[in-house]
């Protein structure tokens, strides 16, 4: 089971990164949303793995699951919420503005280019 | 008066000036003159005690645990220099009212010269070393300020940047210097830093130390190599030249050679810098001054070369030398200030400092004329002034010092400095004052009001009365001396006196001053030996220095940071593995202490559904309704995962928030284009992938590294679930963690979330109300639209159905405390709610039944929550202590009653505003974008029709 979550957050993360690093805007917001998953996961998972022990108090039951990285996490959500939403803005502004939902800005020197642009 | 107090006042009285602008120029100039006037009669008050050869201090702890304390001391070096500053400066605030014109703001200028004088004087009354480097950044960054004054002249602003640039660099060497020194002495206390000579010099680390602090005295009192600033600074209006160049700023250098020299000085080292920096520099500004035509630049060069010259008595390293310093810089700030001021009042009568355009002012500015005359032949060295004692006593010195193994060199030198001090000092009198009148001026010069001329003239009363009695002086400079020496050598018995017999210092003063003469009647021919000699330009040679460092550091930054995201994205990904693997590997590993669980099948599930979604995004990216639909998938499998394991709230939000941000994506792709062509090339690709590749392993590698082994200490969790109930009157611990345990993280976040969303607000209305706009208006959707644009079905459903919803929201954020839930969840769940209706029965009908605007309401969320944190202060608990009771209302069961569900509310509340103000932001763009919106719902889209119908009433 630990293999299974420790494998989701790293495909996860590869994921991520790979759109983050598109060259337009839409790609790289899905690409930090998948990052934002795997984050939030790595810290939810730093409470470490436990089946059937919610942190909620029951008499008689012993055995609770770590609630500090879960209230941490909680947070986390709604706050990527936030912020994906101004990335989002500002992307469409940047779009409608120019026309253009390139995320690099147009390279003057050719001698610095990095050739990716077509 | 209390040494905090004479140090406060020009701070505080700084604010004066400019909120007493509008009452005019008068009262401007008064209540800066009578703030300075407070802090030196302050700074008398204590003269008794002084003179008494009492050390007056004043203490206030600040960081102890640094060494760093608020402590004043004055002594006679202290107090002579504040007498100086404070003394001057009284002068110059007098001055400067009727110098400045009806253009400058004078409330901008005392504002700044208040600031730079309370600066000035924390320096010289500073008792500890990092105190006194606050200072004396401050007296840089002041004097950046006093210097650039006009704005409106590029000099200016060049010589004030140039001067911040070599002070400030001397500064930041000073910092290192005193560092050094406080930790060589164990003490950041300069009374005691001063009792530990034999330590400090003994101290390996004491020449890097003496080399700092005299970077930052040398830079500050430009000495040769950082002598050129000084005269670019001179594009400062003349009274900041006179306080600043005369005085007080580039005797700061001074004033801490002479605040150090019973530690630093008497060793070889201090001995050959010093005095070969204090030589070089006065005989090189003596010969620049000469060929200098501006009265000013003429000026500053001889301030240059005078302050060479108590730097090399400075170096020198005896009592008799460390005397005469003292006395010149008396002596110097007395003429020199008067000096500035006449050129001030040339310039100001005559609006020209060039002095090929001057002379025959004798006959029309008499007053000008004495003050300048006496105050230069004393800079000369022409006895019964006050100069010609100093000088002798400075031509005495250099007659026993000797450098590098020759007897004759510091003499001769010194006798040729003074050659071309004498020499430029008849030059500034003849060639301004005397000869014919012209009739070519650019202005009709006379005599200034005595506004102008008292402040110099008192000055020149000085030069003269100590010139003729020097006894009256002489208590005082031995005073001041004696602190300067403290307890490493005796004050010397020498008497201050006109004539001391034929002594060689009489026959090198009378050479030079013979000298002088003969060097101003063949000045023009020197002058063309002069102008064809090439020399190196310093303005240049600084000026090209900083371009080479600009552009060397564009170079670097340029290469790393050009403008493109990508590149940003792939080396921060890069560094964060490199610099993780290198944690990683230097690091210490314990084996793996936890046995793992079993795979179950639906785990398994769950898993594939994750993988798959994640891969089908990479290659299916360019779909961007497609990967969005991924996108979704994986969210969704994340929340499973949640419950999984064992955290029911997080699966809530998780899944919550998976609804709203899809339908922020949605309102996105609205606008962007569907799809996303192919750009990069295939090695850009691999590239990429390959970083991802390498991320994906690494926190795959740390969070399986994580997951096998125990925690190394007892997780805080365990305080968290021991106190839930019995602390925080709660059974969820993760809703009593959010609102009680760490509610001050949680305020903190539904304020980062309002931000968030009125950043959104804002930006949407700067979009609508630019040039973006028209565009939107004009846009055709790149797909047809639905015929109906609000289904039946859907609007039925959704109004049905959103009482039921806004009950669930309502009984999760009730019973978050206890179960799952919470106001985060409650208020997206309400926030979905609404969402809703605004999709199914369009903008205009919903926010026309939007009684709350959503700013209120996320500002009625922070303002609950935190009203409710300061509710605790009543009760005199620290802010957002939380408490409950349990109350029973028949015929209900017994509930429980908390200050957290209060502060839950403002949570509630926040989260609810701002999303919807996100959302409704983006629909707002939208709705722009196809204007026929319709009041009213379960329409139908009046464009596909072909008959152009009246908007139908039906629907209502």
């Amino acid at each position: 089971m630990e293999l299974l979550v420790a494998s989701a957050i790293g495909i996860l993360t590869a994921g991520g990164i790979y759109l983050m690093l598109r060259l337009r805007t839409f790609p790289v917001i899905l690409g930090i949303s998948l990052l934002t998953y795997a984050v939030n996961v790595f810290l939810f998972a730093s409470g470490r793995l436990s089946v059937g022990a919610p942190p909620i108090l029951r008499d008689g039951v012993e055995v609770y699951t770590d609630p500090l990285p879960q209230a941490l996490v909680l947070t986390a959500i709604v706050i990527s919420f936030g912020m994906t939403a101004v990335v989002v803005m500002i992307a469409l502004g940047a779009y409608l503005g120019s026309d253009d939902d390139h995320v690099d800005d147009a390279i003057d020197e050719p001698s610095t280019g990095t050739g990716d642009a077509t | 008066m209390s040494l905090f107090l004479i140090v406060a006042l020009p701070f505080f009285g700084a604010l004066l000036p400019g909120l007493m602008n509008s009452a005019g120029r008068q009262a401007c100039a008064g209540i800066t003159f009578t703030v300075s006037l407070a802090a030196f009669i302050g700074l008398l008050t204590n003269l008794p005690a002084v003179l008494a050869g009492d050390l007056v201090t004043a203490r206030v702890d600040w960081i102890p645990s640094l060494g760093m304390n608020f402590t004043l001391m004055l002594d006679g070096l202290g107090f002579f220099f504040a007498l100086l500053i404070l003394g001057i400066g009284l002068l110059i605030i007098a001055y400067a009212r009727s110098y400045l014109s009806r253009d400058d703001n004078m409330g901008e200028f005392f504002t700044y010269l208040l600031l730079f004088q309370g600066a000035m004087v924390g320096i010289v009354l500073s008792d500890n070393i990092l105190l006194l480097l606050v200072f004396w950044e401050l007296t840089s960054l002041s004097s950046f300020l006093l210097i650039g004054y006009w704005k409106h002249l590029p000099e200016g602003r060049q010589g004030a940047r140039m001067a911040l640039t070599v002070t400030g660099m001397g500064g930041l060497a000073m910092i290192g210097g005193m560092l050094i020194l406080g930790q060589i002495a164990g003490s950041y206390d300069l009374s005691v830093i001063l009792q530990n000579r034999e330590l400090i010099q003994a101290d390996p680390l004491y020449v890097p130390a003496l080399l700092l602090i005299l970077l930052g005295c040398f830079t500050k009192s430009a000495q040769f190599p950082f002598h050129f600033w000084l005269p670019h600074a001179m594009a400062a209006p003349t009274p900041v030249s006179a306080y600043l160049h005369s005085a007080t700023m580039v005797k700061a250098g001074i004033f801490l050679m002479a605040r150090m020299w019973p530690v630093l000085s008497g060793t070889p080292e201090w001995f050959v810098i010093v005095t070969t920096a204090g030589l070089i520099t006065m005989v090189l500004g003596a010969i620049i001054a000469l060929f200098k035509h501006d009265l000013k630049a003429l000026l500053a060069f001889s301030t240059v070369s005078h302050l060479g010259l108590i730097t090399m008595l400075l170096g020198t390293g005896t009592a008799f030398g460390a005397m005469a310093a003292m006395f010149h810089i008396l002596n110097h700030a007395t003429f020199k200030a008067a000096l500035f001021m006449s050129a001030g009042i040339v310039d100001h009568e005559t609006h020209t400092r060039d002095i090929r355009r001057l002379g025959g002012l004798r006959h029309l500015m008499p007053i000008t004329f004495i003050i300048a005359t006496l105050a230069a032949l004393s800079m000369a060295g022409i006895p019964l002034l006050n100069g010609f004692l100093s000088k002798e006593m400075m031509l005495e010195e250099a007659n026993h010092t000797v450098l590098f193994g020759a007897p004759w060199l510091v003499p001769a030198l010194a006798t040729f400095g003074s050659l071309f001090s004498a020499a430029y000092c008849f030059r500034l009198i003849g060639h301004t004052f005397l000869g014919p009148v012209r009739d070519d001026y650019p202005a009709k010069p006379h005599d200034p009001g005595a506004g102008m001329w008292l402040p110099p003239a008192i000055l020149v009363v000085l030069v003269v009365m100590i010139g003729v009695a020097p006894f009256l002086a002489e208590p005082f400079v031995k005073m001041v001396t004696a602190s300067v020496l403290g307890d490493t050598a005796e004050v010397p018995k020498a008497y201050f006196k006109i004539w001391h017999g034929l002594v060689p210092a009489l026959f090198m003063s009378v050479i030079a001053v013979v000298g002088g003469l003969l060097m101003l009647a063949i000045f023009n021919p020197a002058l063309r030996m002069w102008d064809t000699t090439p020399r190196p330009e310093a303005k240049t040679i600084f000026e090209a220095l900083i371009a080479a460092i600009v552009a060397l550091s564009q170079r670097f930054i340029h290469g790393l940071h050009n403008g493109a995201f990508t590149r940003y994205g792939a080396i921060m990904a890069v560094t964060v593995i490199v610099a993780g693997f290198y944690a990683w590997s230097t690091g210490t590993v314990g084996p793996a202490s936890r046995e793992m669980q079993p795979v179950t099948p639906v785990a398994f599930a769950g898993w594939v559904m994750l993988v798959a979604a994640t891969i089908g995004m990479v290659f299916l990216h360019r779909n961007r309704l497609m990967s969005l639909i991924l996108i979704g998938i994986a969210g969704l499998m994340v929340s499973v995962g949640f419950v999984y394991f064992s955290a029911p709230d997080l699966a809530m939000t998780q899944i919550t928030v998976e609804v709203v941000t899809i339908i922020l994506l949605l309102l996105a792709l609205n606008f962007l284009p569907n799809h996303t062509p192919i750009e990069s090339t295939a090695m850009r690709r691999t590239r990429d992938t390959a970083i991802a590749l390498a991320g994906g392993l690494a926190t795959m590698g740390m969070a399986w590294h994580f997951l096998v082994r125990d925690a190394i200490a007892t997780p805080i969790s365990e305080f968290h679930l021991a106190n839930s109930y019995k602390g925080g009157g709660g059974t969820n611990v993760v809703n009593v963690i959010l609102v009680d345990f760490r509610g001050f993280d949680t305020y903190g976040e539904i304020i980062v979330l309002g931000i968030a969303a009125l950043l959104i607000y804002a930006l949407t209305e700067t979009l609508l109300s630019g040039p973006v706009r028209a565009r939107l208006l004009n846009r055709k959707p790149d797909q047809p639209r639905a015929g109906d644009m609000h289904p039946t079905m859907m609007v039925v459903l959704t109004r049905v159905i959103m009482p039921v919803v806004l009950m669930v929201g309502f009984y999760i954020f009730l019973r978050g405390h206890n179960e799952p839930g919470g106001g985060f969840i409650a208020g997206l769940v309400v926030s979905i709610a609404v969402v809703m209706q605004y999709m199914a029965s369009g903008f205009s009908w919903a926010s026309a039944r939007l009684r709350y605007p959503y700013h209120g309401v996320i500002g009625a969320g922070v303002l609950i929550a935190g009203l409710t944190g300061i509710g605790s202060w009543f009760v005199s608990k620290p802010f957002l202590t939380s408490d409950f009771t349990y109350v029973r209302i028949p015929p209900f069961e017994k509930f429980e009653l908390a200050t957290a569900a209060l502060f839950d509310l403002g949570v509630f509340l926040a989260v609810v505003g701002a999303v919807m103000l996100s959302l409704e932001s983006f629909s707002r763009l939208a709705r722009r974008a196809h204007v026929p919106d319709t009041e009213h719902p379960m329409d139908i889209d009046p464009s596909r029709d072909d008959p152009p119908t009246t908007p139908a009433q039906e629907g209502v």
